[in-house]
């Protein structure tokens, strides 16, 4: 009698746009929880230079595993919120039943947990790397390294958290599951800036670092969705 | 046509329901009963796909569910304990990305139409934390009237809705199986629902 004539469906990336739109619009309203990884990053990278003291020598050699181990742990701190609210009120039920791909769904949410939690310490980090006397350069590559880093890192968390879902005490086992994962970027993105600092160039860092990120971009999100349909059984 | 044939149900150690069966037709109604416990969210789930049968298959049009997969959820509504609202976000905001979810498009004017006729008029643009249940019940319910589904799964549908919204809503129920829908439903109140072939389902412990 009437539903027929006020609704259209929409497209594929019309379904991705609208899990995207959403995470970011309810992002937008939990501002803290946006903000308490971004100020995460900054205090961990400048509590370093602060205990060490002004040894611009040392400083430039520990500043790439610094700066990527601090934005490994800034972005494993918001993870374990990327599918617990979705969980816990029946959204996630709903996108399990929703007609689009699963895997498109829970690609939109990796797409908005990398703009709201990875872009961030990108645009973030040549300013903290300041602190570390780092050439400009150097920063650079840095901020390239982190740029396809923390896809990276958003991808490989999301199957961790789809894995940790429902899990008492969920969290410590997430952080478990995901940093031994993480390592492999690790070694990458903080190899690409010492590589370019010591004059090697960073391009064969970045080219795997580009490959592993290819690789999870493919993968990841079909994992995630196998854990999650357990995980809601 | 829904079928469902000798569907069993584990959970945990125990058995809840073993060689289940059941027929729905166009236009019919079944209406799941049973204690607490009894295996009713349990069995509303397996309808829906959610969660895998211990045995037994389901039919859909003579396909089994599992084959069809996004062919049968374009046609299967659930509604669960869980409103799946975001707190955050306000009615209209809900309501639109929970249709653009399901892959539906509402417009603005569509949505705030839609809210005035679960009556929810002028409470459009407020948060849903500052909703009642039974409001939030409302916003939910919304569904109902905009989704293309022609199976509903109901899971305690009347919960925590007041009087003249369980009226409205038997009469949401019974317009959708006059116009040839099905409905499974769980309740524990007594609610008259016209139309349609009414079959009850009593599940024991």
């Amino acid at each position: 009698m009437r539903k027929d004539a006020t609704a259209q469906p929409s497209g594929t990336f019309g379904v991705l746009g609208a899990v995207v739109r959403r995470d970011l619009l309810l992002a937008l309203r939990r501002k803290s929880e946006v903000l308490t990884s971004l100020f995460f990053f900054v205090i961990v990278v400048s509590l370093f230079p602060l205990g060490i003291g002004p040894e611009m020598g040392l400083l430039r050699i520990i500043a790439p595993g610094v700066l990527w181990v601090a934005a490994l742990l800034a972005a494993m701190l918001s993870l374990s919120r990327l599918f617990a609210a979705d969980y816990s009120d029946g959204t996630l039920e709903q996108m399990l039943l929703s007609p689009a791909p699963l895997g498109l769904l829970v690609t939109g949410k990796i797409i908005a947990h990398w703009l709201v939690a990875g872009l961030p310490l990108v645009l973030i980090a040549p300013l903290l790397g300041l602190q570390y006397d780092l050439a400009p350069r150097a920063l650079g590559v840095l901020m390239l390294s982190l740029l396809i880093g923390t896809p990276l890192l958003s991808l490989l968390g999301a199957i961790g958290a789809a894995l940790t879902l429902g899990v008492r005490g969920g969290g410590v086992l997430l952080s478990l599951l995901t940093l031994p994962l993480y390592i492999p970027a690790l070694i990458f993105g903080a190899g690409a800036v010492e590589a370019d600092i010591s004059g090697l160039g960073a391009a064969g860092h970045l080219s795997l670092l580009a490959a592993l990120l290819a690789l999870a971009a493919f993968f990841a999100p079909w994992a995630t969705t196998a854990a999650l349909r357990v995980a809601l059984e | 046509m829904l079928t469902a044939t000798d569907l069993a149900c584990v959970r945990g150690d125990r058995r809840l329901f073993a060689g289940l069966g059941f027929t729905l037709e166009s236009g019919g109604r079944l209406h799941v009963t049973g204690a607490n416990g009894s295996g009713k969210t349990s069995l509303l789930r397996i309808l829906c796909g959610l969660s895998p049968a211990e045995a037994g298959e389901i039919r859909w049009q003579g396909e089994t569910i599992a084959d069809l997969g996004d062919e049968y959820r374009k046609t299967v509504l659930y509604l669960g304990h869980h409103n799946a609202l975001k707190e955050e976000l306000t009615a209209l905001e809900n309501l639109r990305t929970t249709a653009a979810l399901a892959g539906v498009a509402v417009a603005d004017a569509q949505g705030v139409e839609l809210l005035e006729r679960v009556g929810l008029a002028g409470r459009e643009e407020l948060p849903v934390r500052f909703l009642s249940q039974g409001q939030k019940r409302r916003v939910a319910l919304a569904r109902l009237l905009w989704s293309p589904a022609s199976l509903w799964i109901l899971d305690e549908p009347f919960v925590a809705l007041d009087s003249a919204a369980v009226t409205w809503l038997a009469e949401i129920v019974s317009g959708h199986l006059r116009g040839g829908g099905m409905a499974v439903l769980t309740s524990h109140q007594e609610v008259a629902i016209g139309g349609g072939v009414a079959q009850t389902l009593k599940l024991s412990p």
